[in-house]
């Protein structure tokens, strides 16, 4: 048997993708002009699954804080903060971090798929039980390919499923621990996480919330949903990521646990990864500035999700649950989502493509990502530009054709 | 936990009196199956169920969570990855069953 013998159903649909004249997934951004402009395949197009909800990227602050840090300290830490060291940004961006969420400790990881990776793993060890949502992140689900506990889903976003779930464990022995997620990366649908802590308070289960998606767009203070549920001291564990509203690369985990620091000789992933960058750890400290400094960012997100939520749903689209800065937009089958997001990609505007295996329930979405920066004529001229491939498509009913219908 | 195909008598005893007879258990996880059947060939016991059926292996995990419920047990994933044929998920239902 090849090596690759075993990927020959995945080699088969991924040449069927690519039949459409794009590979969705390797799309090169020859130069990114903005947070919400690049030119691809030689033209301008508009950016719509960037992920970059606060469109920090490009914030004048934060790149001169990268560049000042570059000339400063140099382009890489060269070693993990074990064995080569911290710099003193590495600990005071951990003391910025626990201080906006007012827990009292913080650690840093290289990545967010890291800090899930190493802290679910390394948590939930033989002899415990590890909850997860039947929707969670890959990080999640690869964190618990690596743990020795034993790993129960739970249905998406259900608290009564998950309660059934502790409740048949009974009395065994073996710390319980709830993975969920602050907005979901697919539908951008938030969990009912006030419910779900009920139930882990009730059989005394650990809490551990990951906030890559919600940091910044949800709660007074942009802390997420943690913040918007008012939970925040019922969460033992807060994870997330810097590569989404902070505009850069990394993750984090804050807690209040005394013993928290014993994490940082025990989690692998951070153990034997290089630290953050000078410039990273500089551009996310500026950002968390301007995170804390203009709430209206978040507003004009929230404000630019409606736009584009409500004008798609307007025209008859099928959209997740709910309001959230990813706006998934479900169509009937894999090949009709590409050959939607290629004539999107034609149009001038990029989302992104979501087919099964990588998405719930085997569904297939366009799958958009709204920026604060985004104007209101760009997510106009957006749905306008969908709703006409949704009718040539036959995805959204034909109006002209209903109407000489109806008159006849 | 690994899946005994052994000790079936006492398996199957234990199922008996906790109420779910090895014919309950096997229509239930067939019902589930049926919709990844491909073309007439019947779901036995030995139907391995990731190969022989149209079903990915998110589907498999999405199947278990309703057999969980509707058996009212909790099978981990790392059982679940152990789970080959339609006959060793029944043989792991009964025992969860039998252990409530």
């Amino acid at each position: 048997m090849g090596l690759f013998d075993r990927h020959a159903g995945l080699l088969e649909a991924y040449r069927d993708v690519r039949t459409t004249g794009y590979d969705p997934f390797q799309i090169r951004m020859e130069r990114v002009l903005s947070p919400t402009e690049a030119i691809i395949n030689g033209r301008k197009m508009l950016l719509v699954g960037t992920n970059n909800y606060f469109g920090l990227t490009f914030d004048p602050s934060c790149m001169e804080a990268a560049i000042e840090a570059i000339r400063a300290e140099g382009t890489g830490t060269t070693g993990s903060r074990i064995a080569n060291g911290s710099y003193s940004e590495h600990v005071a961006l951990e003391q910025e971090i626990a201080e906006f969420y007012g827990k009292k400790h913080c650690m840093v990881f290289t990545t967010g798929y890291q800090a899930n990776l190493g802290l679910i793993s390394t948590l939930a060890g033989e002899g415990d039980q590890l909850l997860i949502d039947a929707d969670s992140h890959a990080s999640i689900y690869d964190a618990c390919k690596m743990t020795q506990a034993e790993v129960v889903r739970f249905k998406h976003n259900d608290p009564s499923s998950l309660e059934a779930r502790l409740r048949r464990l009974g009395d065994r022995p073996g710390n319980r621990v709830v993975v969920l997620e602050g907005i979901y990366s697919m539908l951008g649908d938030s969990a009912p996480l006030r419910e779900f802590i009920d139930v882990c308070k009730k059989y005394g289960a650990y809490v551990i919330v990951d906030e890559a998606h919600s940091l910044g767009a949800l709660g007074d203070n942009g802390r997420g949903l943690c913040e918007s549920a008012g939970v925040l001291d019922d969460c033992h564990f807060i994870v997330g990521t810097f590569s989404k509203t902070l505009g850069a690369i990394g993750g984090y985990c804050v807690s209040d646990d005394p013993d928290f620091d014993i994490l940082r000789v025990t989690v692998r992933s951070y153990m034997f990864t290089a630290s953050l960058p000078p410039s990273i750890v500089a551009s996310v400290r500026q950002a968390l500035k301007v995170v804390k400094a203009k709430p209206e960012l978040r507003t004009q997100l929230w404000s630019n999700v409606s736009t584009l939520y409500e004008g798609l749903a307007a025209k008859g689209f099928k959209l997740g649950p709910q309001h959230g800065p990813v706006v998934g937009v479900h169509l009937p089958d894999p090949m009709t989502a590409i050959g939607f997001w290629r004539a999107m990609l034609d149009a001038g505007i990029y989302v992104n493509v979501a087919i099964p295996p990588a998405t719930p329930n085997g569904v297939s979405l366009l799958r958009c990502s709204v920026c604060a920066v985004h104007t209101k004529e760009q997510l106009e001229h957006m749905i306008e530009v969908m709703t006409g491939i949704g009718r040539q498509l036959g995805v959204l009913e034909d109006r002209t054709l209903r109407v000489v219908g109806g008159a006849r | 936990m690994i899946v005994e195909t052994d000790g079936m008598t006492d398996t199957l005893e234990r199922a008996r009196v906790s109420g779910q007879s090895r014919g309950e258990v096997i229509r239930e996880i067939c019902r589930h199956l049926v919709p990844f059947q491909t073309g007439e060939r019947p779901i036995t016991g030995d139907t391995v169920i990731a190969k022989d059926l149209t079903i990915d292996s998110l589907a498999i995990m999405d199947m278990v969570m309703e057999l969980e419920d509707h058996f009212d047990i909790s099978i981990p994933m790392n059982v679940v990855a152990e789970i080959h044929t339609v006959d060793q998920l029944a043989d792991t239902i009964q025992k969860l069953c039998a252990r409530r």
